[in-house]
C-alpha cells in the first residue's frame, strides 16, 4: 500500500497552543470558546481556541472585538511560564522520535524524519506517534504536514488543522499546490503578492507557468527564481537542528530539610537516573555533570565535573554527582534542594568509546538501555535501581520507595 | 670544603641530581642539593623521602666538607657556567662558586636538618644498562598518569630467577617485556610495583656504564625500596604498595587475524591522518587483503583525513578504531622494521609486538615485547 513513499519532513503544529494548554490546566473550559489574551482595553488575543475561531476570533485582534463577536468566551491571561513548559516538553517528544528537530517558535517544529523511520515505520507511521505521543504526554493536540520537502509539509500541517494529518506524496506535489494562491508560497509576504497580482499571476500553477523572465521583473531575478521553484515543489532547505540544547537537569526540594547523607544519595542517584533517561531519550551525552546543592538558608552552590568520555550512564551521572557531594565534606549540614545536570551535551551516535581493559562486555548502559525498553513497554517504573526499590513484606511486589517527605513542600523541577 | 672540579662533569651530575628534586618541597631543605666531599670524591645528592639520587665525581679537594645549597639555583648557574675549571669553597654560612671571570655567592641551608639518604639494599642482580633503558621505556609508555590510582602508575618488576618481566597499564593499554640478566642468587623470585615515571627517568640515565645494578628490599608493607646503580650514579625510589592487576591473564594468545605493518611507514601515515583527530576522536583503522586505509575526522565541522597503506594482511576485512595516541606510542616502542598486529574482533584488544624477521609462528619469544591496545568503539 502506497503511504508515504519519498515523504521525510514533518511539520507539526500544535492547535491553539496557548488556548489548549488553558484547557488541560481546567477541563471545565473544554468545548468552550477560550480566548487567551490581555482582558484591558487595548488587550489582544494571542490564541484562541476553534469555538472562539468559529465566531471571526483570530490572533492579535483586541480582545474587546473579540468579545463582541464571541459574548461568551472565557478570558484568561497568559501562563508564559507554562507554555514554555508544555512547550519543552513538546519539543522533547520530538527529539525522542529524531535528532533533527527544527523549531520554527514555541509551538511548531520540522522535523527529518528519514533515519526514525528505519526503527519506527515510514513517515505516515512516525507522524501519528507524533500526534499520540504529543497528545499522551502533554494533553493537547496537533496537525502534522508530511511531505518531502519543508514548505509543503508547512502548508500540508495548516491545510489539515485541526487535529489532522496530510499527507503529500511526491507525486501529489503539484496537483496540491497549484490551486493554492500565490501567497502560499514562503516568502511571499502582501508586497511580493501585490507585484505578483499586478502581472496577473493569482494561483501557483499560474505563477508556475509563467514566462520566468515574467517573473523576474515581477519580483527580480533571484526572488523570481526562487518562486519558480517552490511552484514546483522543490525546497532544497534541510531540517536544520536549533543549537542543541545547552543542558537539562533535574532537581529536587526536600519536603523538610536533610542532613542524611545517603538520603541525599539516594535523591541524586534518583535524578541521575531521570536525567540520564532524558538523555538518552534524546539522542544525547553529557561531557560535564554539574551537582547543585542548596542549604537551609538557601545559600545555593554549584560544582561540575568534566567526564573522562561523554556519558547518557545514570550510574556515571550518579557516581560523578555523589563524588562530588561527598567532597563537600558536609557534617550534616541541612540540605534544602539538591540537583543534578547534564551539561555539555554531544551526540550519542557521534561518540566513539575509549574501551578499557577489565570492562564487562556489556556495561551499565546495555542495562540502562534495556531498562528504557521495558519502561516503554510496561510504563515508567518497571525498571530502576534495587536502592530506589521497596519491597512490600505483605505481597513480596516491589515498589517505589518512599522519597522523604514528599508533601506539602517537595517540588521537582525538570528542564530540557 | 674547597675543591676543584671540570666544569662539565659537575654540570652533568648536578643536573642530573636535580630532576629528582620535589617541585613543591614539603619542607625547605629537601629543594636542597647536598655536596659532600671525602678525599678526591664529591657527592652529588637529592631526597624527597620518595626518590633519592646521588651522583659521584671525581675532584681536587684541599678540605672536606658538606654543604646544602638550593638545588635549583645551583643547577641553573651550573649549566650557564663558561667553561673553564670550577672552584668552590665554602664560606660559614655561605657557597663561593667561581670559574673563569664569574663569581658566584649562594646562600646555604641547614645541612644538619637535611634527611640521610637511604642506603642501598642488597644487590638482586645485574642487567645491561642499555636493554635495561630499552625494556623500561617499552613498558612505562603504557602506564597512567592519574595518581589518584596508584596501581595504574607503577610498572610491574617481577623476578623469576634469570628473567625479569616489566609490565604496565593505564587500562588502555597493556606493555610487557621480558629480558634476561645475572641474579644475585639463583632461583630469585620477586614483584614489585615501581614509580613508573622514577623508574623510566632513572633507566635512561644510568646507561653511561655497562651494567645496573638492581637492588631490592621489600621490608614491611610499604616500606620496599627499589635501588638502581650504575657508573657512579645511584637511584633509589620507594615501592607502590599496591596490587597489580592480572595481566597475564589479559592478554591474549590467539588471535582470529593479523597484519605485518611496515613500521616506518605506517607511523607516518598514521601522524599524518590523526593531525584531524580532535582530542578523544578515534583513527580508523580498515584492515583488507593487502592493505589498510587510515581515516580520522568525519563530521562536516571537522577536518578529514584519510591515507592507504600497504600492509601484509590476509584476514576477513576488519574495522577498528584505536585512540591514535595509543597507536603511535606501541608503535613507537617496537623497534623493529616491522611489527605484527594481532586482532580477535573490533571490540577486543589488539596487541602490536616487534617482528623478527624472517618470520616465525607467532609464538612469543623469550625477550619479546607485547604492546595491548584496547580500540575505541566507533559510532554507528
Amino acid at each position: 500500500m502506497e503511504r508515504a513513499e519519498g515523504c521525510r519532513v514533518l511539520h507539526v503544529d500544535m492547535d491553539a497552543f496557548f488556548a489548549s494548554v488553558e484547557v488541560r490546566r481546567d477541563p471545565s473550559l473544554a468545548g468552550r470558546p477560550v480566548i487567551v489574551g490581555g482582558a484591558g482595553g487595548r488587550g489582544v488575543v494571542t490564541s484562541a481556541t476553534y469555538e472562539a475561531r468559529a465566531f471571526g476570533v483570530h490572533s492579535a485582534m483586541p480582545t474587546a472585538r473579540a468579545l463582541r463577536l464571541c459574548p461568551d468566551a472565557v478570558v484568561v491571561p497568559g501562563d508564559m511560564a507554562l507554555y514554555s513548559e508544555v512547550s519543552r516538553g513538546v519539543m522533547a517528544v520530538f527529539r525522542s522520535i529524531t535528532p533533527l528537530v527544527e523549531p520554527l517558535s514555541v509551538d511548531e517544529a520540522f522535523l527529518e524524519v528519514s533515519g526514525a523511520t528505519r526503527r519506527l515505520g515510514d513517515a505516515l507511521a512516525v507522524a501519528e506517534l507524533v500526534k499520540a505521543r504529543v497528545f499522551d504526554e502533554q494533553g493537547i493536540t496537533c496537525s502534522v504536514g508530511v511531505a518531502p520537502t519543508k514548505f509543503v509539509a508547512k502548508l500540508a500541517s495548516t491545510r489539515s488543522k485541526p487535529d489532522g494529518l496530510l499527507v503529500v506524496r511526491p507525486h501529489e506535489v503539484v496537483g496540491f499546490l497549484h490551486p493554492l494562491p500565490v501567497g502560499a508560497l514562503w516568502g511571499v509576504g502582501p508586497r511580493t503578492e501585490e507585484a505578483l497580482h499586478a502581472v496577473g499571476l493569482r494561483t501557483v500553477g499560474q505563477l508556475a507557468h509563467a514566462p520566468v523572465e515574467l517573473l523576474q521583473q515581477a519580483v527580480g531575478p533571484g526572488s523570481g527564481a526562487h518562486l519558480r521553484e517552490l511552484s514546483w515543489g522543490r525546497d532544497p532547505r534541510h531540517v536544520v537542528p536549533d543549537e542543541r540544547e545547552k543542558s537539562t537537569g533535574a532537581e529536587e526540594t526536600f519536603g523538610r530539610d536533610v542532613d542524611d547523607p545517603r538520603v541525599i544519595h539516594r535523591e541524586l542517584l534518583h535524578l541521575s537516573e531521570r536525567v540520564a533517561g532524558r538523555l538518552r531519550g534524546a539522542g544525547h551525552q553529557a561531557r560535564t555533570v554539574t551537582l547543585k546543592v542548596r542549604f537551609s538558608d538557601f545559600t545555593t552552590i554549584t560544582r561540575s565535573r568534566t567526564l573522562p568520555a561523554p556519558s547518557d550512564v545514570g550510574q556515571v551521572l550518579y557516581d560523578t554527582a555523589r563524588e562530588l557531594f561527598d567532597a563537600l565534606a558536609l557534617d550534616r549540614v541541612a540540605v534544602r534542594l539538591v540537583g543534578v545536570r547534564a551539561e555539555r551535551l554531544a551526540d550519542a551516535g557521534a561518540t566513539s568509546v575509549q574501551l578499557a581493559l577489565g570492562e564487562r562486555e556489556h556495561g551499565r548502559r546495555d542495562a540502562e538501555l534495556a531498562a528504557d525498553r521495558a519502561v516503554a513497554r510496561f510504563g515508567a517504573g518497571a525498571v530502576r535501581p534495587a536502592t530506589l526499590l521497596r519491597r512490600d513484606g505483605i505481597t513480596g511486589r516491589s515498589q517505589a520507595a518512599p522519597r522523604p517527605d514528599r508533601a506539602p513542600r517537595t517540588t521537582r523541577r525538570d528542564d530540557g | 670544603m674547597k675543591f676543584r672540579v671540570a666544569r662539565e662533569v659537575l654540570s652533568d651530575a648536578v643536573a642530573w641530581t636535580a630532576r629528582s628534586l620535589p617541585p613543591r618541597p614539603s619542607v625547605p631543605v629537601l629543594a636542597g642539593i647536598l655536596l659532600e666531599v671525602q678525599g678526591a670524591s664529591l657527592s652529588v645528592s637529592g631526597f624527597d623521602y620518595e626518590v633519592s639520587a646521588r651522583a659521584e665525581v671525581d675532584v681536587s679537594s684541599t678540605e672536606d666538607g658538606r654543604t646544602l645549597v638550593p638545588g635549583r639555583l645551583l643547577a641553573e648557574i651550573v649549566r650557564a657556567l663558561p667553561p673553564h675549571p670550577v672552584d668552590v669553597v665554602a664560606e660559614g654560612a655561605r657557597l663561593a662558586i667561581s670559574c673563569g671571570n664569574a663569581r658566584f655567592s649562594l646562600p646555604t641551608l641547614p645541612v644538619e636538618d637535611y634527611p640521610s639518604l637511604p642506603s642501598l639494599p642488597s644487590t638482586a642482580g645485574v642487567v645491561d644498562s642499555d636493554a635495561f633503558a630499552e625494556a623500561v621505556g617499552q613498558v612505562a609508555v603504557a602506564a597512567g598518569r592519574d595518581d589518584t590510582l596508584p596501581m595504574l602508575t607503577g610498572v610491574r618488576l617481577e623476578i623469576e630467577d634469570d628473567r625479569v618481566t616489566l609490565a604496565a597499564t593505564d587500562r588502555y593499554r597493556l606493555a610487557v617485556r621480558e629480558f634476561a640478566w645475572r641474579p644475585e642468587v639463583s632461583g630469585l623470585s620477586a614483584a614489585v610495583l615501581v614509580p613508573a615515571r622514577t623508574l623510566a627517568d632513572a633507566a635512561k640515565t644510568l646507561t653511561s656504564g655497562p651494567e645496573v645494578v638492581l637492588s631490592l628490599s621489600s621490608g614491611g608493607a610499604g616500606e620496599g625500596i627499589l635501588g638502581l646503580s650504575g657508573k657512579d650514579r645511584q637511584t633509589t625510589t620507594r615501592l607502590l604498595d599496591a596490587e597489580f592487576v592480572k595481566y597475564r591473564a589479559i592478554m591474549p594468545n590467539e588471535s582470529a587475524s593479523h597484519a605485518l605493518l611496515p613500521v616506518g611507514a605506517f607511523t607516518d601515515a598514521a601522524k599524518r591522518v590523526a593531525l584531524v583527530a580532535e582530542r578523544g576522536t578515534p583513527l580508523r583503522c580498515e584492515f583488507t587483503p593487502g592493505q589498510v586505509t587510515l581515516r580520522a575526522g568525519g563530521t562536516d565541522d571537522e577536518g578529514q583525513a584519510e591515507e592507504r597503506c600497504d600492509v601484509e594482511f590476509d584476514g576477513d576485512p576488519l574495522t577498528i578504531g584505536f585512540n591514535p595516541t595509543f597507536l603511535l606510542d606501541g608503535l613507537a616502542s617496537v623497534h623493529t622494521e616491522r611489527a605484527r598486529m594481532d586482532f580477535t574482533s573490533a571490540l577486543k584488544p589488539a596487541v602490536l609486538s616487534g617482528h623478527e624477521e624472517p618470520a616465525e609462528d607467532g609464538a612469543p619469544r623469550p625477550g619479546s615485547y607485547r604492546y595491548l591496545i584496547m580500540p575505541v568503539r566507533l559510532p554507528g
